[in-house]
């Protein structure tokens, strides 16, 4: 399984590259802030769709949900939300530091609980569904959710939720919010390369590898697929909630349920880094992002075209990705053992 | 909210216009999802640009029109280039994906679909488009309901395009292969059919059936680059619901589904237009796997 070996040297380089990052680019502390997000977006993707074999188009269903919670929690502590709303950011809230923090992480802390507690429903009703199906059934509960936040008055409908202004600068806020995406990256990060080395780790790849046979051996098939999914939408939640107050401003279509950009980008990403890979996330979501930001202004508006070809030559083509046609080129440097009978080939990640 | 049902008992007459729209518009649906039927039971490929081709088919004719093409002198015209854009789409990306797991081929084709919503998106621009067909609307029951003609002739031309795919699968020796490839591909190529051709074919006339849809919508109803994504998600409803090589089941949810739709447009107000598509979808998917898990309870 998935004893990491990788060096210390490359953990090192990663942190300080994170830290040092907004110190050299300042005007670019936004981009790279989401690629944090990127990363953390793949990273959960992964868990469920990479090594647990369940491919979801609608995970962004979590993002927004968060984003939602967190928008509503961090103005009822101040507020009346229905009338915070109904007067479509006519009165804006203006906190100062210790409320306006408070109210923050009030926020993220009840998007990552109930996001959870949205896997545990949904999950036990989607979970049941096998491979097409459950793509095309997550995706059917990301539109929902994005066409039923759009009528719903009280969060403010198709017209969103302004959120509580920062009290510093915007220079300072940006750089927050770096540290924050920052840590919440990292933090997904240990705790998947952790969950892949314990028994958790090992069941949801037997369920991806035949869920049948997982069964038979005694494997908790639908109680793992629940938690696989809890443990992706508790990561999902934390980061709707805090891109929300960057944006600043919650609504259904572009910012909280962006099913066709944010949504679909996270399977790109784990696909062009190599899914069911620890690393493969990680590098995909960088290359995909850096691409992104250094092409995506020059293409004039082709730019979507050029991201469905993107997809489309992925999956089609290229579908083992970075990290595992480096593995097919170099397996000795994994450790793996290339037996010359083809059997053990893809035996560990 | 819901205001509009006292709406429906006190004027009856409403729900013949509420009945009567969503049977012309579901013959539509009923069209594209047996495509999509075709393509998912021949060759195990689930077409997430379903949609996309039917707006697609929907932009030629509206483009015909500015030529001074009658949409319905248009519609051959639209057949054929689609038949070709599906050949093509099969030679180019299709064919290396059929044989493949199925998240495969649904993302294959969800980035086709992306690109074939923003090229259209580019060519045409975000407006909402009618393909003019210069009929007249006809008024009955004291003009409480409004039928266009249009609508009647959109109605019958689903009917004889829909005879005419099912007569072609039925009859002609192509569509016995291709009927005999969705059997048991194997078998086929033992028996000298080329598979390959087979497939491509099919997808092409998929392509095709969906481009007829979209010219009918474009007629009787409205097109724009990103209103594929509901018209795919309604054909898999529709195919979901009444299961793979089941035409009568196809038609009935079909129409169903149309009347559906108009009926939670008109009580809940058009914005829930949409949203009762995706949730039926879900509802759908979730009813179709508690029928699943019954069936291995019964097994076991």
């Amino acid at each position: 399984m998935s004893t990491d070996q990788t060096s210390w040297i490359v953990y090192v380089l990663v942190l300080i590259a994170g830290i040092v990052a907004p110190l050299v680019f300042p005007s670019y502390v936004n981009q790279i802030s989401v690629l944090w997000l990127m990363i953390l977006f793949a990273l959960t993707w992964d868990i469920v769709g990479g090594q647990m074999g369940y491919n979801s188009l609608g995970n962004i269903f979590f993002f927004g949900a968060g984003m939602y919670v967190s928008a509503v929690v961090q103005i009822a502590i101040f507020t009346d939300v229905g009338a915070y709303t109904s007067a479509r950011g006519g009165e804006q809230l203006v906190l100062d530091y210790g409320d306006y923090f408070l109210g923050l992480f009030a926020g993220i802390g009840s998007a990552a609980i109930a996001c959870v507690l949205f896997a545990i429903v949904l999950g036990w009703i989607m979970l049941g569904l096998r491979g097409p199906y459950f793509a095309i059934g997550t995706l059917g509960v990301a539109l929902a959710a994005r066409e039923l936040a759009g009528t719903w008055e009280w969060i403010g409908g198709g017209s969103g939720i302004a959120m509580p202004v920062y009290p510093g600068l915007p220079d300072e806020k940006s750089l927050v919010f770096y540290i924050l995406f920052f840590v919440l990256a990292v933090l997904t990060f240990l705790y998947v390369r952790w969950l892949y080395s314990t028994r958790f780790g090992l069941a949801i790849n037997a369920i991806r590898d035949d869920e049948e046979k997982a069964e038979a051996m005694g494997i908790h098939t639908m109680r793992h697929k629940i938690v696989a999914w809890a443990i992706s939408a508790f990561f999902l939640g934390m980061s709707g909630a805090v891109f929300g107050n960057v944006t600043g401003f919650v609504e259904p279509l572009e910012v909280a349920f962006p099913a066709a950009t944010f949504g679909i980008f996270m399977v790109v990403m784990s696909l062009l880094g190599g899914k069911g890979t620890l690393w493969g996330p990680v590098i995909g979501a960088t290359v995909f992002h850096v691409i992104k930001e250094v092409t995506w202004t020059y293409m004039l508006g082709w730019q979507w075209v050029a991201l469905g070809v993107l997809i489309i030559v992925n999956v089609v083509f290229f579908q083992q990705g970075i990290l595992g046609w480096v593995k097919e080129k170099w397996p000795e440097k994994f450790g793996l053992v290339v037996d010359d009978r083809g059997a053990s080939r893809e035996a560990s990640s | 909210m819901l205001g509009n049902i006292d709406l429906l008992t006190l004027a009856p007459v409403l729900n013949i216009q509420l009945l009567l729209d969503g049977l012309f518009i579901g013959s539509i649906f009923v069209l594209a999802a047996y495509g999509l039927a075709l393509v998912w039971g021949v060759m195990n490929v689930k077409n997430l640009a379903q949609g996309e081709f039917v707006i697609m088919g929907g932009y030629f004719a509206w483009h015909l029109t500015t030529f001074g093409i009658h949409p319905i002198v248009g519609l051959p015209i639209v057949i054929a280039i689609m038949f070709v854009f599906g050949w093509l789409l099969y030679v180019l990306i299709i064919k290396w994906v059929v044989t493949r797991d199925l998240f495969t081929s649904l993302l294959a084709t969800f980035g086709v679909a992306l690109v074939v919503q923003q090229a259209l998106n580019l060519a045409y621009g975000p407006e909402v488009r009618t393909a003019d067909s210069g009929f007249s609307t006809r008024t009955l029951f004291d003009g409480l309901v409004t039928v266009a003609e249009i609508k009647v002739i959109s109605f019958f031309l689903c009917i004889l395009l829909a005879g005419a795919v099912v007569l072609f699968m039925k009859k002609s020796r192509m569509g016995q292969a291709i009927r005999a490839t969705a059997q048991d591909a194997r078998a086929a190529r033992v028996m000298g059919i080329d598979t390959e051709k087979i497939y491509a074919f099919t997808f092409a006339l998929n392509a095709a059936i969906c481009g007829a849809a979209g010219v009918l919508i474009s007629m009787i109803w409205v097109i724009q680059p990103f209103y594929g994504v509901a018209h795919s998600i309604r054909s898999f409803v529709i195919v979901t619901a009444a299961g793979l090589g089941n035409l009568p089941g196809v038609i009935i949810t079909g129409l169903g589904l149309g009347v559906a739709e108009q009926y939670s447009g008109f009580v809940l107000g058009a914005e829930f237009q949409q949203a009762t598509v995706v949730i039926l979808l879900v509802v759908v998917l979730v009813w179709r796997q508690i029928q699943l898990a019954r069936h291995r309870q019964y097994i076991q």
